[in-house]
């Protein structure tokens, strides 16, 4: 990728305290369409240059938000401020704010070139300086031979590249991008998702995504806001939302997590919490989504169960019911002796077990997760 | 089916038809060996795929041939023929071609006409269009029932809504009777009926659904995201609606044009019953006088295929220019002319 051309706005870095320099803040956004509530209290700052991402199910709410912030939605109560300054009643057209949408909405009647151009035309900027911005704009995104064609001669990886275009030649402060990678496939969205990050740290504009795909999401963002029923689940680094999931939703929405069905839960001191699976006792650090007296299950991912030497306390007696060699990993389908599944990647140096064969299994204390609904 | 038949004959069962009627047989208490329900030949034809779409094909082929084809070529043949003392003689002749094009009359006839069409084509088109938009955008609720209220009038005979507007125009009309009662007048006007106004004021009436139906069709075709693209790129909404909305839909605004030209200018009834002295002749009035009462056939037979080939010529144009304008992209997208559009109208919810 050749360097992009130079901004007005110089790169911002990512700011320790995001209320110095959030350049957008979502304060108590709430959006219903009739009696639906498709977003519920929504407030968010989101920090100068960051890649933040909306992930969640269809119909959490995350589509609705990122059309508000682009003006297409009203919010039914609500502000969003643009460096401190309400943008909640301006138009689509009076926000220096761009949209890359799902179906890349190219204008099927204008060329390559005079889609990019269009948003430069509608501000009246000088034909000189169009024509220049639009082939630099063209050149980033490797599509410099392709102006001259019509959106419909392209790929679909090429028209999603003609949007991207389209909106960053604006030099817009905040892109939008609307689960832009969707129709693509899988091995063209895994280099897009590498170009579009280094496109958002390269150019210092705020990159707003929206996806349902998790591992989409972990790939890129800075940031994951995890929408559920309009609210925020949790809003955290990636890493973090992997390793230290606040609910059981989250856990199960990110990556692939056992969900252990337990018998009892106490509370012990500070941050742990004794739970009982199988008539067994395990310690596990609890998360704000558990309330003792209330239903909990222990989260514990599969790389991080292992086979257990021998029986012991923080082991679980399981039986195999199946092990898939799936290229990189041997995951193991077991079942808990006393009701549940478990699933856990067998370490490569040992022999996968057999169909029905019993064995204990544990996993770090530390890596469990006393989760609620 | 009779113990002759050949073994290849039986029934296939991929064939639902005859599925149907093998299951019927395999019902019937007489067997199988006394299947005689069937008159041999349809076993014979359905043997053989190749006289089977004959038959298929052959049916709205002959249809066309007989019904279109075969007249049009009589038309053609007639404005060759010579009349004499009144009598038709078949002997080839440019001489109706010569009357035609060397009396001002039916030049001028066939200008007038176009005239009024051009007349009826564009305020159609300033009365369909924002319609159209409305429709296509702005109606949320009920859009169904607003479109089938601008379509429901087609089902309406087209010489009542004709006679319609002699009831509102006419001396004793409803539009006099208004006047007269508001005291803006004392004596009716009587220019209203039997003028060229008339018969363009019907004429709109008539063919802007016409207009409408392709300009709908295309409108609502044009995907919400498209607008909001624009918006997103700054255009204002009148921007969008200049950039975008206008040139995607200018297929369907020369598909309505072309059906309300093309319609009005062959229109015959309305000049009869509503036009006047200077608007009665439009070019179809006169071919129906040719033929009906002047009892000259083949030049009437010449100014039909005048009027013919001006017509072919405006569809092939028209088509032309939809096709060059049609960016959607998909083939069948392409392919949509002024019919198909009116068919997709009509159709699309």
């Amino acid at each position: 990728m050749r360097p992009p051309p130079p901004t007005p706005h110089t790169p911002q870095p990512l700011a320790p305290s995001h209320t110095i320099s959030s350049i957008l803040q979502l304060q108590h956004l709430i959006k219903r369409f009739d009696a639906f509530t498709a977003v519920d209290d929504l407030s968010l700052d989101i920090a100068a240059g960051e890649f933040l991402t909306f992930l969640g199910a269809s119909g959490s709410g995350k589509t609705t938000t990122l059309r508000m912030i682009a003006g297409f939605e009203r919010p039914t109560s609500g502000e969003i401020l643009m460096e401190g300054t309400s943008i909640t009643p301006l138009p689509p057209f009076k926000r220096d704010i761009n949209t890359v949408f799902q179906s890349y909405a190219l204008f099927p009647h204008m060329s390559v070139r005079d889609n990019v151009g269009y948003g430069l035309r509608m501000r009246g900027v000088p034909k000189a300086e169009i024509g220049k911005r639009v082939e630099e704009a063209l050149q980033m995104v490797q599509l410099g031979h392709l102006g001259e064609r019509a959106p419909r001669q392209l790929s679909g990886g090429q028209q999603q590249r003609v949007a991207l275009a389209r909106a960053l030649v604006n030099r817009p402060r905040v892109l939008l991008l609307d689960e832009p990678l969707g129709a693509l496939d899988l091995k063209l969205r895994k280099e897009m998702q590498l170009e579009l990050k280094q496109l958002n740290k390269l150019l210092g504009i705020t990159f707003i995504y929206v996806t349902h795909d998790q591992e989409e999401a972990l790939t890129m963002s800075d940031r994951i806001a995890l929408m559920r029923n309009g609210r925020i689940e949790q809003l955290s680094g990636p890493r973090e939302m992997y390793e230290e999931p606040v609910s059981r939703y989250v856990a199960d929405f990110i990556g692939e997590t056992n969900l252990l069905q337990t018998t009892a839960a106490r509370r012990l001191g500070g941050s742990a919490a004794r739970l009982t699976i199988a008539g067994r006792e395990f310690e596990a650090s609890a998360t704000p989504s558990w309330v003792e007296g209330k239903p909990a299950w222990l989260a514990v991912r599969p790389e991080h169960v292992r086979p257990a030497s021998a029986d012991g306390p923080g082991s679980l007696p399981v039986t195999v019911v199946d092990a898939v060699f799936t290229g990189v990993i041997t995951r193991v389908h077991t079942t808990i002796d006393g009701g549940g599944h478990l699933v856990l990647h067998w370490p490569a140096e040992r022999l996968a077990p057999e169909a029905g064969a019993t064995l204990m299994v544990t996993w770090p204390t530390e890596r469990g997760r006393c989760v609620g609904d | 089916m009779s113990a002759t038949s050949p073994p290849g004959d039986e029934p296939r069962p991929s064939d639902p038809g005859e599925r149907d009627s093998a299951t019927r047989e395999r019902g019937s208490p007489l067997g199988p060996s006394r299947r005689t329900a069937k008159p041999d030949w349809l076993d014979w034809v359905r043997a053989r795929p190749r006289i089977r779409t004959l038959i298929g094909a052959g049916l709205p082929v002959g249809f066309v041939t007989v019904l279109l084809l075969f007249p049009y070529l009589f038309l053609f043949a007639h404005s060759f023929f010579r009349l004499t003392n009144g009598r038709l003689t078949h002997e080839l002749t440019l001489e109706n071609y010569r009357r035609l094009f060397g009396t001002a009359l039916y030049p001028n006839t066939i200008l007038f006409s176009a005239g009024i069409a051009a007349r009826v084509t564009i305020v159609a088109l300033l009365l369909a269009y924002p319609l159209a938009y409305l429709l296509a955008f702005k109606v949320k609720r009920h859009r169904n029932l607003m479109y089938m209220a601008v379509i429901i009038p087609l089902w309406v005979s087209y010489l009542v809504r004709a006679y319609a507007w002699k009831i509102i125009l006419g001396q004793e009309g409803i539009l006099n009777g208004f006047l007269k009662w508001a005291h803006l007048i004392d004596q009716p006007v009587t220019f209203l009926l039997y003028s060229k106004w008339a018969v363009i004021i019907a004429l709109i009436h008539i063919y802007t659904p016409f207009t409408l139906m392709p300009i709908y069709a295309v409108l609502e075709a044009i995907p919400p995201a498209l607008k909001e693209a624009s918006q997103d790129l700054y255009a204002s909404r009148w921007q969008t609606f200049r950039h975008v909305v206008l040139p995607l839909s200018l297929p369907g605004v020369v598909a309505g044009c072309t059906f309300s030209f093309v319609l009005s200018m062959g229109d015959f009834i309305a000049p009869g019953l509503l036009g006047g002295n200077d608007s009665a002749l439009m070019v179809s009035n006169l071919v129906v006088s040719l033929f009906g009462v002047a009892f000259n056939w083949p030049l009437g037979a010449a100014v039909s295929v005048v009027m013919l080939v001006l017509t072919f010529t405006l569809l092939w144009l028209a088509n032309k220019i939809e096709t060059a304008m049609n960016y959607a992209g998909t083939p069948a997208r392409r392919q949509e002319t002024a019919v198909g559009a009116v068919g997709a109208g009509g159709l699309r919810k």
